[in-house]
C-alpha cells in the first residue's frame, strides 16, 4: 500500500504520521510537497494535522489553495480514499470535499487530552476492522474542532450514515461532558457521501503505540490497509 | 557628546562609559553607544554573577559543549546528543503577557536549532502571584495561552513544568522556558563567523522597531511608568518560526553553512559581534540590505531592534545558490548583507557612510565584571518555634485545603491548552515526577524536570539551592532516570542590593555544591536580575532544569499506585521538620523556619537504590515527596491514574502528627510494589544501607491513614480527587 502524507507549510504531524504508517505499520509512505503536482501513485492520501500556514486566518483556509490540492481533489473525486486528521480535517472542509465548517471549542481554549470516540458505522474503508458501537481512546488536540453544518446537510449526513466517530463516555454512552469541543451531534469524525474521504479530529497516529498509552488509532489505518488489499 | 541623560537612558554608568573610551580611544557615536549599552547589560554580559557562575562544575566525560552557546550539549550514545537551554521571559510577560511568553518559547526554541538540533519537547516554570486577584488570572491566563499559541502551533510538544504561587510574584510574574533538543553529534552547528570573503546572510522576518531595547530592559527594576514599556515587547509569528526551523535544519543537514547564531536578545547586535568573537574574525554588513518592515528606521533602531523570528548565518561562498533555493522552497528570503573580515572589527555602512566600527572584543569580551557586595540578613529573621505551633484540630480539613491550595492542585487547567504530545515521543504525561521523552529508533528515553523551592531559598538559600537540584535528581530517578546535566534559571532580585546579591552567591554556592556532588555537569543556564518592581523583589528564585538518561523504556516508572493489594514503602526516614513548609503556609499562614535538611551523601543512596529497584523490576510505582510532604504524595499516588484508587496507611513514628503528615523531610520517595518483590527488595534495602519503612496497602475506596493505630484521616478518594481537580479550574470559571 502506498501512503502519501501531504506537507504544507506549517504542518506539524506529518513526520508523526509517518513514523507510524512506515515505522510502525511497515507500509510504503512517503511525503507529498503541497507545491507540486504530484500524488506519486499514492493509494491513500493523508492531510496531517499542524497549523497549515500558522491558520491566522480561518484553520485550514489557505490551505486548499495549495497548487497539490488540484490532483487530491480529482483524487477524492474519482473515489480515491483520503484522510484528514486535526488541521486535515479542516483543509477539507474548507475545500469542500466534506460539508460543514468549525467553531472555535466550547470553552474558548485549546484542548489536548484523551477522548473516547465510538464507531458509528463500520462500512467505511476506514472504520472496517472495528466494530460497530466499539469505544476507542485517542487524543485530540485543537482549537477549533466544534463541529457544526446546518439542519438541511445535517439530515443528509445523518440519512448516508456518514457520521463515522462520536465523542463518547468510556462506555460508550453519549452526554454533554463527554463532547469536549461542543460538536453539532457529538461529530468527531466524518465521511463524505460516498465514504471514500474521512476527516477526523482525533489523532490516529498518536494512539498507535502501547509505550504512548493507546494503540486504537492503528485500527482507522489497518482498516485502510485492509480495504485497499 | 553623550550627556549624562543619553547615558542614563542606556543604563550606562558612568564609570562604564569612560571605559569604553578607553577601549574605543574615542567617545561612541548614538549607535555604538547603544550598542554597548546592550551588550553590556545584566542580561546580555552576566557582569554580577560571572565571577559567582565559575563555581558550577561544566566538564564531564559526556559534555560535548558547556556554557558559552546557544545552548549546552551531553552526549547521549547511540551517535546522538541532548542539546538543551533554560531561558527567562520575567519582563516582557508581565507587561504583555500573551506576547511575552510566546516570545519567551520562540527564543528559546531558537537557541535550540541554531545548533542543528531539531527541539523536542519544552517545559516551563510559571510562578504567579495569587488566584484570588483578577489581575493575576488575567496575566496568567495570558501566558499559558501565549505558551500554548507558540508551541501548538510550531509542533514542539510542552510536556510539563511547575506552576506556583506567591505574593511576591504578583508585580513580577516568572516565565522560564526549557526547552530539550535532539541532534546527531555530527551535524553540531555553532555561532561561527570564519573565513575572510564569506558571504553572511540575514534570514527569517523583516527587521521592525520591536523590542528595541529589550534587554537594556531585562536590566532594570520596574517603576510605575510599567505600561509605557509595553512597545518594548516583541511579537511572536509561530508560522514564521516553523518555517524557519525547517529551512535552517534543511540547509544544515546539507551542510551548506559553516556558522549560524539566532537574532534573540540585542538582536543584529548581538549576532554579528559574536559570531565574530567566538572566532576571532571581524565581520562588516551594510544596513541598507537589511529587510526592513518600516520606512525610515535609522541604524540605532536597526541594530537595537529585537524582531522575532530571525537568523544570522555564514555560508560557504560557493553555496550561497543552494542556501537561496533551501530558504526559498521554504518561503523565505536569505539575503547577503555582509561579509566576514579580518579586522577584528564590527564595521556597519548605511546609506555610503560607516556608522559602526568597534573591535569586537570590546564589545563582546570586556564589559566590566563587579563583584557586588553581599551581605546576609539576621539568622533570627525567620525563626520559629515548634511549640508555639499548634496542632490541627481536624486533620481531614487540613489536608483536604493542602490538597486544593493552587500549588499543590491538579494543573491540567494549564496543560490541557498545550498541545503535549505532538511528535508522539511523550511517553510520560504532564503531572509525573518527570516527563519522559522516548528517542525513536533507540531503545532509551530522555526524562527532564524543572525544580526550585523560592520559599526554601529565600529562608536559607544555599539549602534552597542545593535542595533544588536533589529534588530534581530525585524526580528523575522516580521516573527511571539517571541525571546527566544541568541548566539553570536563576531569577533574582536586584544585585546592587547587598541582600539580594547574598541570596544570589549563596544558592550558586549551594547549586554547585550539590552538582559537584551528585557529578552532574551544569551545561549553561541564564540569570534574571532585577526582578523587582515599585522597590518589591521577588524571592530567589533558582529553577534548575535536570535531564536524565532511561537506559531502557520497559522499565519507565510513574508516580500512580497501579491496583489493589499491593505493598506501600516509604524510602528514607521521617523527621520533625516543618520549616517553610506548604502545611506552614496554607494552614498556620506563616513563611517562617527552616527549610529541611538536607544530607548530600543519604540523598544520592536513596536514589541509586530506587533507580536499581526499578531496573531490578521490583516497583510498580515511585513517587518523590516534596511539597505537602508525605500526605500529598500519598493522595497523588491514589489519584494521578486513570482510575484512582484507596490505601491503608499505618505509621508508627514518634514524631508530631503534623510533621509526620505534612513535613518536608527530603530524601524521601513512596513507592509500592507486590507481595512476591517483597523479600528481595528488604535484602537489596539492608545491602545498600537505604532506610525504608513498610507502611500499608495500596486498596479500597477511602484514604486512611493512622498514627500510633489511631485514625487520623480517612476520606473517600473521589474527595481527595474533586478537591484537586477542581481548585484552579474553580478560579477561572465565567459565572
Amino acid at each position: 500500500m502506498r501512503f502519501g502524507i501531504v506537507v504544507f507549510p506549517g504542518s506539524n504531524c506529518d513526520y508523526d504520521t509517518l513514523y507510524v504508517l512506515k515505522d510502525v505499520l511497515k507500509q510504503e509512505s512517503f511525503f507529498l510537497w503541497h507545491k507540486d503536482h504530484d500524488l506519486k501513485r499514492a493509494d491513500c492520501i493523508i492531510l496531517p494535522g499542524g497549523f497549515s500556514y500558522g491558520d491566522y486566518l480561518r484553520s485550514g483556509a489557505i490551505a486548499r489553495f495549495s497548487p497539490l490540492m488540484q490532483e487530491i481533489k480529482e483524487f477524492a473525486l474519482s473515489g480515491g480514499i483520503v484522510v484528514g486528521i486535526c488541521n486535515g480535517f479542516q483543509v477539507l472542509l474548507e475545500l469542500g470535499l466534506l460539508p460543514g465548517a468549525m467553531l472555535r471549542n466550547k470553552n474558548l481554549k485549546f484542548l489536548c487530552q484523551y477522548v473516547h470516540v465510538r464507531i458509528e458505522n463500520t462500512e467505511t474503508p476506514f472504520t472496517n476492522k472495528g466494530k460497530l458501537g466499539q469505544v476507542l481512546t485517542i487524543p485530540i488536540a485543537h482549537f477549533d474542532g466544534n463541529y457544526y453544518t446546518d439542519q438541511n446537510n445535517l439530515k443528509k449526513i445523518k440519512q448516508n450514515h456518514q457520521i463515522t466517530l462520536r465523542y463518547c463516555n468510556p462506555d460508550g454512552s453519549l452526554s454533554e461532558k463527554a463532547n469536549v469541543n461542543g460538536s453539532m451531534e457529538q461529530i468527531a469524525g466524518l465521511t463524505n457521501e460516498k465514504r471514500n474521504v474521512l476527516g477526523m479530529m482525533p489523532h490516529p497516529e498518536r494512539a498507535s503505540e502501547s509505550l504512548l498509552g493507546s494503540c486504537d488509532g492503528q485500527i482507522i489505518f489497518k482498516s485502510i490497509i485492509n480495504y485497499l488489499k | 557628546m553623550i550627556d549624562k541623560e543619553t547615558l542614563k537612558e542606556h543604563g550606562i554608568t558612568q564609570s562604564e562609559h569612560k571605559r569604553i573610551i578607553d577601549l574605543i580611544q574615542r567617545e561612541p557615536n548614538l549607535t555604538e553607544l547603544g550598542i554597548f549599552s546592550l551588550m553590556w547589560s545584566e542580561h546580555c554580559s552576566y557582569k554580577s554573577s560571572k565571577i559567582h557562575l565559575k563555581k558550577f562544575p561544566t566538564s564531564g566525560k559526556n559534555v560535548i559543549q558547556g556554557p558559552g552557546e546557544n545552548a549546552g550539549i551531553i552526549d547521549i550514545g547511540n551517535g546522538l546528543a541532548a542539546v538543551f537551554k533554560i531561558e527567562s521571559h520575567n519582563h516582557p510577560s508581565f507587561i504583555e503577557p500573551y506576547q511575552g511568553a510566546a516570545t519567551g518559547v520562540g527564543g528559546i526554541l531558537r537557541d535550540i536549532f541554531t545548533m542543528g538540533a531539531r527541539p523536542i519537547a519544552t517545559l516551563d516554570s510559571l510562578r504567579f502571584g495569587p488566584l484570588s486577584v483578577p489581575k493575576n488570572k488575567s496575566v496568567m491566563e495570558g501566558v499559558v495561552s501565549g505558551i500554548a499559541g507558540y508551541g501548538n502551533s510550531i509542533g514542539v510538544p510542552t510536556v510539563g513544568g511547575e506552576t506556583y504561587f506567591d505574593e511576591c510574584y504578583s508585580l513580577n510574574p516568572l516565565v522560564n522556558v526549557f526547552c530539550l533538543g535532539i541532534v546527531k553529534k555530527d551535524k553540531i552547528f555553532y555561532a561561527r563567523a570564519e573565513g575572510k570573503g564569506n558571504p553572511v546572510l540575514y534570514v527569517g522576518s523583516k527587521t521592525g522597531r520591536d523590542g528595541i531595547h529589550g534587554a537594556t530592559m531585562a536590566s532594570a527594576e520596574f517603576g510605575e511608568d510599567l505600561e509605557e514599556k509595553r512597545p518594548n515587547v516583541q511579537v511572536g509569528d509561530p508560522f514564521k518560526e516553523k518555517l524557519l526551523l525547517e529551512a535552517c535544519l534543511e540547509v544544515m543537514e546539507k551542510d551548506l553553512v559553516l556558522g549560524i547564531q539566532d537574532m534573540g536578545a540585542a538582536g543584529l547586535t548581538c549576532s554579528t559581534t559574536e559570531m565574530a568573537a567566538n572566532s576571532g574574525s571581524g565581520i562588516e554588513i551594510n544596513l541598507d540590505l537589511i529587510p526592513q518592515r518600516e520606512k525610515g528606521m535609522t541604524p540605532y533602531e536597526i541594530m537595537l531592534s529585537e524582531s522575532q523570528e530571525r537568523m544570522l548565518l555564514v555560508a560557504k561562498k560557493d553555496k550561497v545558490k543552494q542556501v537561496q533555493a533551501v530558504f526559498a522552497k521554504w518561503d523565505l528570503d536569505a539575503v547577503i548583507i555582509g561579509q566576514v573580515t579580518d579586522t577584528h572589527h564590527l564595521k556597519v555602512e548605511s546609506k555610503g557612510q560607516t556608522v559602526v566600527n568597534l573591535p569586537v572584543s570590546a564589545i563582546v569580551n570586556l564589559c566590566p565584571v563587579y563583584k557586588r557586595e553581599a551581605k546576609s540578613y539576621s539568622p533570627t529573621k525567620f525563626k520559629m518555634d515548634l511549640e508555639e505551633i499548634p496542632l490541627p484540630n481536624d486533620y481531614e480539613s487540613a489536608f483536604l485545603q493542602i490538597i486544593k491550595s493552587p500549588d499543590l492542585a491538579d494543573k491540567e487547567w494549564v496543560f490541557r491548552q498545550y498541545d503535549h504530545m505532538v511528535q508522539i515521543n511523550t511517553a510520560v504525561l504532564p503531572g509525573a515526577d518527570a516527563s519522559v521523552l522516548r528517542i525513536k529508533n533507540t531503545h532509551k528515553a530522555l526524562a527532564v524536570t524543572l525544580d526550585g523551592n523560592s520559599l526554601y531559598t529565600y529562608i536559607d538559600p544555599r539549602s534552597g539551592g542545593k535542595i533544588a537540584v536533589a529534588e530534581a535528581c530525585r524526580n528523575l530517578a522516580c521516573v527511571g532516570a539517571k541525571p546527566v546535566g544541568v541548566t539553570n534559571c536563576l531569577n533574582f532580585g536586584n544585585p546592587e542590593k547587598p541582600e539580594i546579591m547574598w541570596q544570589f552567591k549563596e544558592a550558586v554556592e549551594g547549586i554547585a555544591q550539590a552538582c559537584q556532588f551528585f557529578n552532574i555537569p551544569v551545561t549553561g543556564g541564564n540569570v534574571s536580575f532585577y526582578n523587582d518592581t515599585e522597590g518589591t523583589s521577588i524571592y530567589p528564585t533558582p529553577v534548575l532544569g535536570v535531564v536524565g538518561i532511561i537506559e531502557d523504556l520497559d522499565y519507565i516508572t510513574s508516580p500512580e499506585f497501579r491496583g489493589p493489594g499491593d505493598t506501600i514503602i516509604l524510602l528514607g526516614k521521617n523527621k520533625e521538620e516543618i520549616g517553610a513548609s506548604e502545611y506552614l503556609k496554607q494552614i498556620h499562614s506563616q513563611k517562617s523556619g527552616s527549610p529541611p535538611t538536607i544530607d548530600l551523601d543519604k540523598e544520592k543512596r536513596v536514589q541509586a537504590f530506587c533507580l536499581e529497584a526499578i531496573f531490578k523490576g521490583m516497583l510498580k510505582s515511585a513517587h518523590d515527596i516534596s511539597q505537602g510532604g508525605l500526605a500529598q504524595c500519598l493522595a497523588e499516588c491514589c489519584i494521578l491514574g486513570n482510575n484512582p484508587i484507596g490505601c491503608q496507611i499505618d505509621l508508627n513514628d514518634k514524631i508530631r502528627t503534623d510533621a509526620l503528615l505534612f513535613g518536608e523531610t527530603q530524601s524521601r520517595i513512596l513507592i509500592s510494589l507486590e507481595g512476591k518483590d517483597l523479600d528481595a527488595f528488604k535484602d537489596l534495602a539492608k545491602k545498600r544501607r537505604v532506610p525504608f519503612s513498610i507502611i500499608g496497602k495500596t486498596g479500597g475506596k477511602n484514604i486512611c491513614l493512622k498514627h500510633h493505630h489511631k485514625t487520623i484521616i480517612d476520606i473517600p478518594v473521589q474527595k481527595v480527587y474533586s478537591s484537586w481537580k477542581n481548585c484552579i479550574p474553580d478560579y477561572f470559571k465565567t459565572t
